[in-house]
C-alpha cells in the first residue's frame, strides 16, 4: 500500500518536474499564453505563443499540448505526459499550468484492475496530487543527493530531470 | 501584450553511465558540442579505467597488489593520491583514501573527474554548464542569462522529493548520505559504519574539495555543522538522522522559494 504511493509520487513528480523544467526553459514566468487543453489533438500551438513555445514542446517529451491566447492574457497551458510504466501498471498525468504555475495534476491512466487499487487509488491520488506539487512545482535544474547507483538511477528525480531535457 | 517571444535557450545534454553511477552533462550555450561532450565520456571512462577498485586491470587495483610501480602508473594516480593526502590533512583525517588498510580513493575520484570535465568543457569554450554525476555536481556560469541554476536537494528519507532548493552560480555542490547504498560511509577511527546523519550537503568553488569535505562532515557525524563553520566552504546543509536542518555559512541566503501548491 505504501509502496504503490511511493510509486506514483515519483512518477507524478517526475512528470511535475518535466513540466516545471519546460518552463523554465521558455524564460520563466514569462510562459506562453492561455488556452483550452486538446488531450486528444496533435500539438498546434497558437501563432502569438511564438517559436520558442513551438520548438520547446516539439522537443519535450510530452505527447500533447496546446497553448492560445485569450484577450484577458491569462496564461493557462494543459500537457498530457507519456505513459511512464511503473510495477503497478501504466501511469499517465496531465498537467495544467496557469501564469507559470502548476495548478493541477491529474492522473488520466493509473492501475484500475484490481479492486484494490482501485480502492487505494481513489483516496491516494488527490492526496499525491498536492505532495507532487509542493515537491515539483519549484524549477530545478539539477538535483543533489547521496550516491545513487546506476540501476537506482532510474527511478531518481534526476533521471525525471533527464528525460525532462531530451 | 504578447508575452516576449524567447528563442528556446541551445542546450545540448548527454547521460552516460560510469563509474557505477550515471554522469549529466548539459551545456546551455549555444554552438555544436558534439566534440567536446565525447571528450568529457572519454575522460570519465578513462578515469574509470585508472582508478577503479572494482576492475582487476584499473592502475589502482594494480598497484594494489604490487604488480605496478608507482612511476609506472598513469600520472593521475599522484594527482589524486596527492589530493587525498591534503584532505586527509584538512579534515582531520575523518576523510580518508585508506580503508581497511588498502588504498581506496573513490571517495574523492567522481568529484575530482567532474571538476576536471568542466574545466575540459571551459576549455573548449562553454562557461555555461553542468556536469553532475551521481548526485555530485560542478556548475559553471548560469543556467540561462540572469538565471542562476537552481538545485534541489534530494530528500535523504526516500529520494524522490526535494527537500530545499537552492540558486548558485559558478559552484559545486556534493552530498554525502546513506540513502541508497546504505551506510557505506565509515567512521575513519572505528571502522564502523556511521548512521548518525541523514546527509551532509556542501557548496564550494570546487567539486573536489566539496566532495571531500561532505564526506568527512557525514563521517563525524554529530560534530559535522560545528567544524563545517570553521571551514572556508562557501554554505552547507546538515540533516539529521531525525530530519532536523542545520544550515551552515550563507546556506540560507542561497535557498530559493519552494513554490507553494495552490489550494484547490
Amino acid at each position: 500500500l505504501r509502496r504503490i504511493a511511493v510509486s506514483i509520487v515519483a512518477t507524478i513528480t517526475g512528470l511535475v518536474l518535466l513540466l516545471s523544467f519546460k518552463t523554465h526553459g521558455l524564460g520563466g514566468t514569462t510562459a506562453p499564453a492561455a488556452a483550452l487543453a486538446s488531450p486528444t489533438g496533435s500539438s498546434t500551438p497558437a501563432a502569438t505563443t511564438g517559436s520558442g513555445k513551438a520548438k520547446h514542446t516539439s522537443k519535450s517529451s510530452a505527447k500533447h499540448a496546446t497553448a492560445t491566447t485569450s484577450p484577458t492574457h491569462a496564461t493557462v497551458s494543459t500537457t498530457t505526459g507519456d505513459a511512464v510504466q511503473t510495477r503497478y501498471g501504466p501511469v499517465q498525468v496531465r498537467i495544467t499550468v496557469k501564469d507559470g504555475k502548476l495548478t493541477r495534476v491529474e492522473p488520466t491512466e493509473y492501475p484500475q484492475t484490481e479492486p484494490r487499487d482501485v480502492q487505494i487509488n481513489d483516496y491516494a491520488i488527490p492526496m499525491l496530487d498536492r505532495e507532487a506539487l509542493a515537491a515539483g512545482a519549484a524549477t530545478i535544474d539539477v538535483v543533489s543527493g547521496a550516491t545513487f547507483t546506476s540501476d537506482g538511477y532510474i527511478s531518481s528525480l534526476q533521471s525525471a530531470l533527464d528525460k525532462a531535457g531530451l | 501584450m504578447s508575452p516576449p517571444v524567447t528563442p528556446a535557450p541551445a542546450r545540448a545534454r548527454r547521460m552516460e553511465h560510469c563509474m557505477g553511477t550515471v554522469f549529466t552533462v548539459d551545456i546551455r550555450d549555444s554552438g555544436r558540442w558534439d566534440e567536446a561532450m565525447s571528450d568529457v565520456v572519454h575522460w570519465l571512462h578513462h578515469v574509470d579505467g585508472v582508478f577503479s577498485t572494482y576492475r582487476p586491470d584499473s592502475d589502482i587495483s594494480r598497484l594494489q597488489r604490487g604488480e605496478l610501480a608507482p612511476v609506472d602508473a598513469d600520472p593521475d594516480v599522484a594527482v589524486v593520491l596527492d589530493l587525498c593526502a591534503r584532505y586527509q590533512a584538512v579534515t582531520g583525517g575523518w576523510f580518508t583514501p585508506h580503508l581497511n588498510g588498502r588504498i581506496d580513493p573513490t571517495g574523492i575520484v567522481k568529484g575530482w573527474a567532474i571538476e576536471r570535465a568542466s574545466d575540459l568543457l571551459r576549455e573548449c569554450g562553454s562557461a555555461h554548464h553542468v556536469v553532475s554525476g551521481g548526485g555530485d555536481m560542478q556548475l559553471a556560469g548560469e543556467a540561462a542569462p540572469g538565471c542562476p541554476w537552481r538545485v534541489g536537494i534530494s530528500n535523504p528519507r526516500d529520494g524522490q522529493s526535494v527537500l530545499e532548493v537552492i540558486s548558485v552560480r559558478d559552484a559545486a555542490v556534493a552530498t554525502s548520505g546513506s540513502a541508497e547504498r546504505g551506510a557505506h560511509i565509515v567512521d575513519p577511527f572505528t571502522g564502523r559504519a556511521v548512521d548518525a546523519l541523514s546527509s551532509v550537503t556542501v557548496v564550494s568553488s570546487r567539486l573536489t574539495l566539496a566532495d571531500a569535505y561532505a564526506t568527512a562532515a557525514y563521517a563525524m557525524g554529530e560534530a559535522a555543522a560545528q567544524w563545517l563553520e570553521t571551514t572556508d566552504v562557501d554554505a552547507a546543509l546538515v540533516v539529521g538522522s531525525q530530519g532536523t536542518r542545520c544550515p551552515v555559512s550563507a546556506w540560507s541566503a542561497m535557498v530559493a522559494p519552494m513554490p507553494q501548491p495552490p489550494s484547490w
